[in-house]
């Protein structure tokens, strides 16, 4: 089992974080959810604009740009894409 | 909120041409294709307008079928029924039948990209609870099926109700004439009849709706009791009267208990959603093809940021020399057309007004038509290609440290051929605050209607000599531009920092995958752009190209001395118009920055668009309308105060090419904000801030130089 504070903000290129809790507090996480980050979503981490910030994200057939602050609102559990 | 009374018409009354008989709405989520699909549906027969009030645009397409037509509406892009934007809040007026000047959709047409049915899924089945007809047409269908996805369509159609799903390719129209078959009838076709994603929201909704009495629909209450009395729900709670917002707030705490609603219906829906994903779709996919590597290679830092640099050297360079050629040719067709208004119509004040002030102000709007169809063409064909919304990834982090998002990128670099499509280009900020930021930074870049003015100048008063390597004249060029996106960033920081203080709004954009655009489709909004700009922009600049015109030629000089050549006595009766005298009477404000008349009424002249400047200067200094600008800058050179010290020094001539670099003087980026923007604070805040920046500086660069 993965360490419990593992975010979408902590994935590596290439690794899959599947979504295992969400802070839904803030109205800007609640659109997000909106758009499909929900707790089970597997999540790939594509790539990251120069200085590691913001991340490029792929779910589910879509393509999302978030930075890292926002993307650290996503606890998961992550495993490498060939697992 | 006026309800529309109904009204009985004969039947031999009513309009059987042109008059739709149905109207459909079209939903989706931004990047589903509904563009493209609606433009293949629908061709040139569309109308774009605004909404009422607002700056969103109104696209109204007509369909012909085989023996009727029904109106499509092509609405923002949303996804969900949830208003989080001012796109996403006229999509839901429309849908609800709250638009004024919109008639309620009878029909749904609801767009769904069929490689992103996950997203493209939670948005029909909460079309679905609108009870209204609807068919989904899944696009982009190939290239689901080139990235091996199986859809069964049956299946999926069973599960939301036994509502038509059509897979279409909206680009090569494989696929659009069974779509066609289907909404020609759609209106008569029964709503859905699908059990809700979400039974108890739904009963709940129903419960209210029904004791109420009133005709209010479901989905409306369901709206209320997930996103609150919000703008657009408040009428509801009204109308459910006097103890419903008690009775609402129980049912929310039951349904919600501490969640937060909105994330609580996004758990339960997307729930729905794999749960359909499961029973229609061959295995979910992570997303790979070709286009994936290209897009991944593209990602990385370095090679997209360089390519970035690319792209945009490549659209300025376009946008600058591509036009040329173009712009040439209006110049020389409106001197043309003035040269054939003058022996047609002799020298009255007549063929003065066609020739000075009509054609002449309206060519002054139609010479920038060139860059704005280019610049627009690049644009349209990046956005469609998912590449704009990656550019504002890439340069999100640069951005950030002057206070603006990545999305700002576009519209600043837009700006340096001219502030008006890059204004127009701001549409794509989400943020209000930093949508007006950006819009006040614009004005500030480098436009092409300041490049002759700093050209003339620099020619005539700036020494030719190598620094280095370089050329001075290229240096101090280069100087401006630089001292014109310094005074823009810093004027977006203050902006930021002062008037338009706020949270720092977070970057969430949905990252498209690269696809090959269709033209067709790109022309189609091109076209539509450039009507747009001509409609609006020109009015408003012909209006006061004519002012300037009769300013510049009232009252007629009486008494001129016959000996004067023609120049001279252009001069002479310029000094006497309204706009000289206008010059000698602002000339003490100006004297501070070392300006004398002559260059004040030019500056004055200049205010509706600044790059009449050279031709007044040309006048006043009776060199003729042709006026070459060696013979020009000789003038001026030698262009003296009453005691016969120059009027022209280095410091003066630097004070006037900061006054030019700040001054908003362009009546079409002032009418574009305030449509932009709408509302005449902002307009006048630029032009009153600008203005003042650009004295200011001006003053203190001749005082202390």
């Amino acid at each position: 089992m993965a360490a419990f504070d593992n975010t979408l903000a902590t994935l590596k290129q290439g690794q899959i974080g599947t979504i295992q809790s969400v802070d839904a507090a803030d109205p800007q996480v609640q659109r997000l959810m909106v758009l499909g980050l929900v707790e089970g979503t597997d999540v790939e981490l594509a790539s990251a604009a120069l200085g590691g910030d913001p991340m490029e994200f792929r779910f589910c057939g879509s393509g999302i740009s978030l930075r890292k602050e926002q993307a650290s609102r996503f606890k998961v559990t992550q495993r490498d894409r060939g697992d | 909120m006026t309800k529309a009374t109904e009204t009985y018409i004969p039947l031999d009354e009513i309009p059987r041409r042109r008059q739709p008989d149905a109207s459909i709405a079209v939903v989706g989520s931004p990047n589903s294709g509904k563009s493209t699909l609606f433009n293949r549906l629908t061709g040139l027969r569309q109308r774009i307008g605004n909404y009422p009030g607002v700056t969103v645009e109104r696209h109204v397409g007509l369909l012909r079928l085989d023996n009727h037509s029904v109106e499509l509406i092509d609405l923002p892009g949303t996804h969900g029924l949830s208003a989080h934007s001012l796109e996403e809040q006229i999509s839901l007026d429309v849908l609800f039948g709250r638009m004024p000047g919109t008639q309620p959709p009878d029909a749904i047409l609801a767009v769904v990209d069929a490689t992103n049915l996950y997203q493209g899924l939670y948005l029909v089945q909460q079309l679905i609870e609108l009870e209204l007809p609807v068919v989904v047409a899944l696009t982009m269908f190939d290239a689901a099926r080139a990235e091996g996805l199986q859809i069964d369509i049956g299946k999926l159609s069973a599960r939301i109700g036994g509502a038509p799903v059509c897979p279409v390719v909206a680009t090569t129209g494989e696929g659009v004439a069974a779509l066609r078959d289907v909404l020609s009838d759609l209106v008569q076709r029964p709503a859905p009849d699908a059990a809700p994603a979400w039974p108890e929201l739904a009963e709940a909704a129903a419960e209210i709706a029904k004791s109420a009495g009133l005709p209010i629909r479901r989905v409306e209450v369901e709206r209320l009791l997930v996103d609150g009395a919000t703008e657009t729900n408040a009428p509801i709670l009204e109308a459910l009267g006097s103890d419903a917002a008690t009775r609402v707030e129980t049912v929310r705490q039951a349904l919600f208990g501490s969640d937060p609603p909105l994330a609580h219906e996004a758990r339960v829906r997307y729930a729905w959603v794999r749960d359909v994903l499961a029973d229609v779709q061959e295995k979910v996919p992570v997303f790979f093809s070709w286009r994936t590597q290209v897009v991944q290679f593209l990602n990385r830092p370095i090679p997209g940021t360089l390519g970035l640099f690319v792209v945009m050297a490549i659209v300025f360079q376009a946008v600058f020399a591509w036009a040329t050629p173009m712009m040439d040719f209006i110049d020389e067709s409106t001197v043309a057309l003035s040269g054939l208004v003058a022996t047609h119509l002799g020298d009255g004040w007549f063929a003065s007004l066609i020739a000075d002030g009509v054609i002449a102000g309206v060519g002054s709007v139609i010479i920038f038509l060139p860059q704005i169809l280019i610049l627009f063409l690049f644009i349209i064909f990046l956005e469609d290609t998912g590449y704009l919304a990656r550019a504002a990834y890439l340069l999100d982090r640069l951005m950030r440290s002057v206070g603006l998002s990545g999305q700002s990128i576009i519209p600043m670099i837009s700006s340096f051929a001219c502030a008006v499509p890059g204004i127009m280009a701001t549409r794509v900020i989400p943020n209000r605050r930093d949508r007006i930021a950006t819009i006040l930074a614009a004005p500030f870049m480098t436009c092409s209607a300041r490049l002759p003015v700093y050209a003339l100048l620099i020619a005539a008063f700036v020494p030719a000599r190598q620094v280095g390597f370089l050329n001075l004249h290229g240096l101090v060029l280069f100087g401006l531009y630089l001292f014109g996106i310094t005074a823009g960033i810093l004027t977006a920081l203050l902006i930021r920092k002062t008037a338009l203080r706020g949270p720092k709004p977070p970057f969430a954009l949905m990252l498209p995958e690269f696809r090959r655009p269709n033209m067709r489709t790109v022309l189609i909004q091109l076209l539509g752009r450039a009507k747009v700009f001509l409609r609006r922009a020109g009015t408003v600049i012909f209006t006061v190209a004519v002012i300037i015109w009769a300013l510049a030629y009232f009252p007629r000089a009486t008494d001129l001395d016959p000996a004067l050549t023609e120049n001279e006595a252009a001069a002479a009766q310029l000094e006497q118009s309204w706009l000289g005298r206008a010059g000698h009477v602002v000339e003490p404000v100006f004297r501070p920055l070392g300006w004398d008349w002559r260059v004040s009424s030019a500056v004055i002249a200049g205010f509706p668009a600044r790059e009449v400047v050279i031709a007044v200067l040309g006048t006043v200094y009776a060199v003729g309308d042709e006026a070459d600008e060696a013979t020009l800058s000789q003038r001026l050179k030698t262009s003296t105060w009453p005691d016969g010290t120059p009027v022209f020094t280095l410091p003066m001539v630097i004070g006037l090419m900061i006054f030019y670099a700040c001054c908003l003087q362009c009546a079409a980026t002032l009418a574009v904000i305030r449509r932009e923007t709408n509302s005449w604070r902002w307009p006048v805040f630029a032009w009153c801030y600008m203005t003042t920046i650009g004295y200011v500086g001006a003053l203190l660069a001749f005082q202390l130089l």
